[in-house]
């Protein structure tokens, strides 16, 4: 049985680890408050005979890489490369979580939206139009309640779909002034010289711009190690963040 | 090398001083285009149930009420816990008793020797016994009723509340969520120290987490505030009395957690409070059922499985050291003997101090360690009546600062054995580590000592 790997990212207390739970079974500690999750997780779930790793990422508002989880969460997508990305956005905070939402777009294409905490959306009166999203971001959004395992069914054949191939995404990629995207256009070439299609090179361009000195830290130490012909692979390890969630 | 000589090519290329700039343009471009999109998909058709959170949280947070009521919600919930705890204590505990005829009978038809007698029942099974009955029934309380606060959304408003005091030490407002985490386990709390991104302000959380009482000191605390500082009272006055004590015990950690934060920030670690957003989630009601099942299996498992680990070697130790005779007694009588005068200034006796020290594991065992360092044989005292207990205690010269002391000690001093290895993990600095030792320990012995000269000193014993 292949297993994918999928990454469940989104801002804090949005009920992704209330997610994880209801779909690998497992029991992490779930509570309505921000930062809980500091560890990643990673629990099985399976679905028409695939088996999918679900890897629990901790909750950020971006991705900048500003503290510990952010950097955590960031380089999982980036270096581990999980087979699909899942991002769980609160439906009764919709714009704040599109910010994250739209940074993951530009690191990846394999990317499901899921607009969770629908039953509290709606008892608050908020009507959220998922096709017209799923036309404007270029990736499936699908509108769930994690916690009355509503929607499951959908998101489950949707990842099914994603994982085989059988889903062609067109994500949205964020525009910025022309000044900056004169910039990005030329480092990006060159990056792609370096790297071929090993990263994103718009969005290594963009952080680059950015100054995220952790970042390209990360990548000179990936580059030298794998010269001396070591592995490429392991970032979590190396970033001393894996499965350590109750160690006591 | 080539990659990395043009990526060093690269990076050296691009301008620092537009850095500030650059972020500010992606920041904003990526909030304009999340308005654009929502303005698009999202219809919001009551105003009115968007604001429900904010009127709850105008008294949750609120500057006359939020402390008032913070108390009151401890409070009941320690209230609860104590007093529906006692019953089911002791039907595991005659439960166990009752088991340990049959093994006691099983050994003995089978002619095993006296000494492994001695290990497996006296030692081993007595003190995991112990551990659970006394350990068990307050957490299944506790926990449950602890997660459906968490789960409600109230932890965030408790950070709120307490984020002037925290700033106003030097600290980091969040450190309040790690603290909170810290009731439970404060070897757990440690790793949810990275939710503070200043490492200053970590290191802070960091070094203060063990003031507030883990899953393995409550039992102690509950323990010893119900026989010897509610002692005079009876029924539910009784209950609300240890109930206030212990909730004491938890105000003093509280605020020694806020000296030494005030102390290390104004001289180890100097710096200014950083300023964060605090997140207040929706109110959102909690799946009752659900929430109480889960905290209450879990905790149970957790329980168990650190009762088997730690505990039944601690009994065995303990047992041991209690029967090899070097002259004309043990080896833990040497031992005891040897920290007694120390112990003795501090209010306690070598027998205490003794326990603490082999505790270090783990906190949950200090007491049955306790109990069998006092019974001359060297093995616990069946588990029968909590109240029985006290006469043991009596016979060895207790007093009422003997126990204040024992709770003030296991308040204050060093964190348990895993809580140390999870912050050499986290620091990776011995230095650190071995303040977060030797800070703690130093208060404990400190705060007990002067306790105990100025009661001494007053004629109070």
């Amino acid at each position: 049985m292949r297993t994918y790997t999928v990454a469940l990212a989104g801002n804090p207390n949005t009920g992704k680890s209330t997610l994880f739970n209801a779909l690998t079974g497992l029991k992490q500690h779930t509570g309505n408050w921000s930062g809980k999750t500091v560890s990643l997780a990673s629990g099985n779930y399976e679905y028409k005979d695939t088996r999918f790793r679900f890897i629990d990422l901790p909750g950020t508002y971006s991705l900048f890489s500003n503290s510990a989880d952010e950097e955590v969460a960031r380089d999982y997508i980036i270096f581990e490369k999980p087979d699909v990305t899942l991002l769980v956005l609160d439906s009764t905070a919709l714009e704040r979580s599109l910010n994250l939402a739209l940074q993951v777009l530009e690191m990846t294409d394999r990317v499901i939206v899921c607009l969770n905490l629908m039953d509290e959306a709606k008892k608050k009166g908020i009507k959220i139009d998922a096709r017209k999203l799923t036309d404007q971001l270029g990736v499936p959004v699908i509108p769930i309640s994690a916690r009355n395992n509503d929607g499951l069914d959908t998101l489950s054949e949707q990842l099914l779909l994603m994982c085989t191939g059988q889903t062609r995404t067109t994500p949205y990629r964020m525009k910025y002034n022309e000044q900056l995207e004169s910039q990005i256009s030329r480092l990006e070439s060159e990056l792609r010289d370096i790297f071929g299609d090993e990263y994103p090179s718009r969005w290594l361009a963009i952080r680059f711009l950015d100054g995220d000195q952790k970042l390209i830290a990360t990548l000179k130490h990936r580059l030298s190690v794998s010269d001396k012909g070591g592995m490429t692979h392991g970032a979590a390890q190396a970033l001393g963040s894996s499965n350590s969630g109750h160690s006591c | 090398m080539e990659q990395l000589k043009r990526l060093e090519a690269l990076t050296a290329a691009i301008p620092a001083e537009q850095v500030e700039d650059v972020r500010e343009d992606i920041v904003g471009e990526l909030f304009k285009k999340s308005r654009e999109l929502c303005s698009d998909a999202v219809t919001v058709t009551n105003r009115e149930l968007l604001y429900r959170s904010e009127r709850l949280d105008r008294i949750f947070t609120s500057k006359l009420w939020g402390f008032p009521i913070m108390l009151a919600m401890l409070g009941i919930i320690f209230y609860l816990t104590i007093a529906g705890a006692n019953v089911p204590s002791s039907m595991l505990a005659s439960f166990f008793g009752w088991i340990e005829g049959y093994l006691t009978l099983a050994f003995q038809a089978l002619h095993a020797p006296d000494w492994l007698h001695g290990i497996l029942i006296l030692g081993l099974f007595r003190g995991t016994a112990w551990v659970i009955s006394v350990m068990l029934p307050p957490m299944a309380i506790f926990f449950p009723a602890f997660a459906l606060l968490e789960n409600y959304g109230y932890l965030p408003r408790v950070a709120f509340n307490l984020d002037r005091l925290f700033k106003k030490t030097g600290a980091h407002g969040k450190q309040s969520l790690t603290m909170a985490m810290g009731f439970g386990c404060n070897a757990a709390a440690i790793m949810s120290t990275r939710i503070i991104e200043s490492p200053r302000e970590r290191m802070l959380a960091i070094l203060t987490n063990n003031f507030v009482p883990c899953n393995g000191r409550w039992p102690t605390l509950i323990l010893l505030a119900s026989l010897f500082m509610a002692a005079g009272f009876s029924g539910g006055a009784q209950t609300l009395v240890t109930a206030s004590v212990v909730m004491g015990m938890v105000l003093i950690g509280v605020v020694v957690t806020l000296s030494v934060s005030w102390g290390l920030s104004k001289t180890a670690l100097k710096g200014v409070p950083s300023h964060y957003t605090l997140e207040l989630p929706p109110y959102r009601k909690p799946k009752i059922l659900n929430t109480i099942l889960r905290s209450t299996l879990d905790k149970t498992i957790y329980v168990l499985r650190r009762a088997i680990i730690v505990a039944a070697p601690a009994g065995v130790l303990t047992w041991i050291l209690a029967n090899i005779h070097i002259g004309d007694s043990s080896i833990l009588l040497h031992f005891v003997h040897f920290l007694d005068p120390f112990a003795q200034a501090l209010g306690l006796d070598g027998f205490i101090l003794m326990a603490f020290i082999i505790g270090l594991p783990a906190n949950e065992i200090v007491l049955p360690i306790l109990l069998m360092g006092y019974l001359a044989t060297g093995s616990l005292t069946e588990v029968t009546d909590m109240f029985a207990l006290k006469q043991i205690f009596l016979d060895q010269g207790w007093t009422w600062l003997t126990a204040l002391n024992m709770m003030l000690f296991s308040l204050l001093h060093y964190p348990c054995g895993t809580t140390l290895v999870n912050i050499w993990k986290e620091t990776k600095s011995a230095k650190w580590t071995f303040l977060s030792f030797a800070i703690p320990t130093a208060i404990a012995i400190g705060v007990t000592f002067i306790v105990a000269q100025v009661v001494r000193a007053l004629g109070w014993v």
